[in-house]
């Protein structure tokens, strides 16, 4: 039995005792924890004050159209945002995703206008490019460790300079698609909804949003998808094989990519190699907006959605109030900044 | 004496010219509390890897109910049913509670939706998960949706033993539970412990902290320079005689010096 107790017992003993009751909390500490709790709400608050604002100052900015017309514009930003949000969460980034849809739009062109592929083969070829981008993406990610920004800044040019021979720089005409291969312009085709005027891309970017909430808060996958991003050794401990969600995250997102390819037809009416040049930084930006966190784990998938519109807000409003160009842009890098301080501050909760 | 539940002869494990196990062995009895004491490089740790399946020894043989068994990763080990809790928790602080729990071993719904769409059956999960933390007394946490971020160091501590609780049928392995606990929240860990053995559970326990090996383990297995010294009944020896065996300025009876 011990009787002389030993110096080390002694330190111990003397512990502070952990205090972990809950302090009262001020306003802006609930707003901090009801934030940390819907992350969504942030992007949610933005379009609502958002879309007061230019109702007050822009005229018109409430009609149908005008609001349809913000879908449209939005469609294949937003579609490229909901990859982008899937490599974001596990704490990657996919600078290659514009790249890609640019190149798989010209593969799926060449191949239905150039080679005489059937139209839904040409198709389908494309979408399996898509995947293979992904996998390309999602290998050098899991096997040879590379950092994702490092890889995709790789992959944009490699997919770029992919683009650019497969298209031999040309454009195809939308002339030309209208009478060989009208099926790659399906997501331009417009509809009437009660005033507004929808495209069947506005459809195709809601029901990605759609599937990706589905498989990301129902299934075993998604809730792997956040474990990865959140702490990946953690994930690992815990059982998951986190390279191959890694690996199916990015062929996922090159798969979208690709829809998003299709959807970009319809939205230019021509396949051209130089299209959509801003959209990997613009997918970003949605997603950021969004309230997804760049470091992974944490947001909704439908923040990117809303992200997205908020920016085709911004510039519609800003346009319809007759103002120059240039402050579109100011007012998506002041959101961006924005949008990224409240996530540092969301995310200091759990320190 | 019953036979032993868990056991490891002759483990070698070396990295380059280090040798962190030197032809060590382990015995785990049923239903015990077998604490692993040793000084910091002794080799505790690779010990442990060895038996959770995180690393694979050289040489050496694990039996498992007397079967040889052989852990190519901890999912193995998880699979024959020893569960570790990290002293990192492995939880991930994002997700709820619930979530954490059934990581990577999520229950799916029966039916259309859960085998062809994969729906997860919250339902099930968080009644089984509220059920286990209140098994072992954790209920003071009010909201299984919660995220883990949000509790305090004791109750994610809780939280990573409860799962362990829960799923490890055989053998559950502590690595350093206390280590980032206050004095409150160590007292609760180290019922936890209690508990969890009062269920018949096996429990290995991996502590620098004396007083609490010396309260909850049955017998303590002391390892130094890659392999067991001895192994001593805590109630013939104090905490001084320890802590001198496992620094090498003591040598207990019966192990040549």
């Amino acid at each position: 039995m011990s009787d002389t107790p030993d110096p080390v017992v002694e330190r111990d003993r003397s512990e502070a005792v952990a205090s972990f009751e809950h302090h009262a909390r001020g306003p802006l500490d609930r707003l901090q924890h009801f934030l940390h709790r819907y992350p969504t709400m942030v992007p949610v608050i933005v379009l609502v004050l958002s879309l007061i604002a230019f109702g007050l100052i822009a005229p018109n900015f409430f009609s149908a159209f005008n609001l349809s017309l913000i879908m449209q514009q939005v469609a294949v930003v937003g579609t490229l945002a909901a990859a982008q949000s899937l490599v974001i969460l596990t704490a990657g980034i996919d600078l290659s995703v514009g790249a890609v849809m640019v190149m798989i739009s010209v593969i799926m062109g060449r191949l239905s206008i150039e080679f005489g592929v059937p139209v839904p083969l040409a198709i389908l070829i494309g979408l399996g490019c898509g995947l293979m981008t992904g996998g390309l993406n999602g290998f050098l990610v899991t096997r040879l460790k590379l950092p994702p920004f490092i890889t995709t800044l790789g992959t944009w040019n490699i997919f770029l300079a992919l683009n650019y021979y497969l298209s031999g720089r040309e454009t195809i005409r939308s002339q030309t698609l209208d009478a060989e291969a009208p099926l790659l312009k399906l997501f331009g085709e417009r509809f009437n909804l009660g005033g507004a005027v929808l495209t069947w891309g506005v459809v195709l970017m809601l029901v990605v949003f759609a599937v990706l909430w589905y498989a990301l808060n129902k299934t075993a996958w998604g809730r792997r998808v956040y474990a990865v991003g959140d702490d990946p050794e953690s994930a690992a401990l815990a059982g998951i094989q986190t390279n191959r969600i890694l690996m199916s995250v990015y062929m996922v997102a090159g798969f979208i990519c690709a829809l998003a390819a299709w959807s970009s037809i319809g939205r230019v009416g021509s396949v051209s190699p130089t299209s959509f040049f801003e959209s990997n930084l613009e997918s970003i930006t949605a997603v950021v907006i969004g309230g997804i966190s760049l470091f992974g784990g944490r947001g909704s998938i439908l923040g990117p959605l809303i992200g997205a519109i908020i920016v085709g807000v911004f510039n519609s409003g800003l346009r319809l109030a007759g103002v120059d160009v240039l402050w579109q842009l100011f007012a998506t890098g002041w959101l961006i900044i924005v949008a990224v301080a409240v996530d540092q501050w969301i995310r200091k909760i759990s320190s | 004496m019953t036979e032993p539940l868990l056991t490891a002869r002759n483990l070698v494990k070396r990295y380059g010219r280090v040798t962190a196990l030197d032809h060590a062995d382990f015995d785990l009895y049923p239903g015990e509390i077998l604490a692993v004491i040793g000084d910091n490089g002794a080799g505790k740790s690779s010990l442990i890897k060895a038996i959770s399946g995180a690393v694979q020894p050289d040489e050496g043989e694990i039996r498992l109910d007397g079967k040889p068994v052989s852990f190519a990763s901890p999912l193995d080990a998880r699979k024959a049913g020893i569960e570790t809790v990290y002293q990192t928790l492995a939880l991930s602080p994002a997700l709820s509670i619930s979530d954490n729990m059934f990581m990577g071993r999520e229950i799916r719904k029966e039916g259309i939706m859960g085998q062809w769409f994969g729906m997860l059956d919250k339902a099930k999960m968080d009644r089984f998960a509220r059920e286990k933390l209140t098994e072992l007394g954790l209920m003071t946490i009010q909201n299984i949706g919660q995220p883990v971020e949000t509790l305090s160091g004791g109750q994610r501590q809780g939280v990573a033993v409860a799962r362990a609780a829960a799923f490890g049928s055989r053998v559950i392995i502590l690595d350093e539970p206390t280590a980032a606990l206050g004095v409150k929240e160590s007292r609760r860990v180290l019922d936890l412990i209690l508990d969890v053995r009062s269920r018949g559970i096996p429990i290995v326990l991996i502590s620098h902290n004396m007083p609490h090996v010396f309260e909850v383990a049955d017998r303590v297995h002391i390892h130094r320079l890659g392999k067991r010294l001895a192994v001593i009944d805590p109630k013939e020896h104090s905490m001084s005689d320890a802590v001198a065996y496992m620094t090498g300025a003591k040598v207990p009876e019966g192990v040549a010096a």
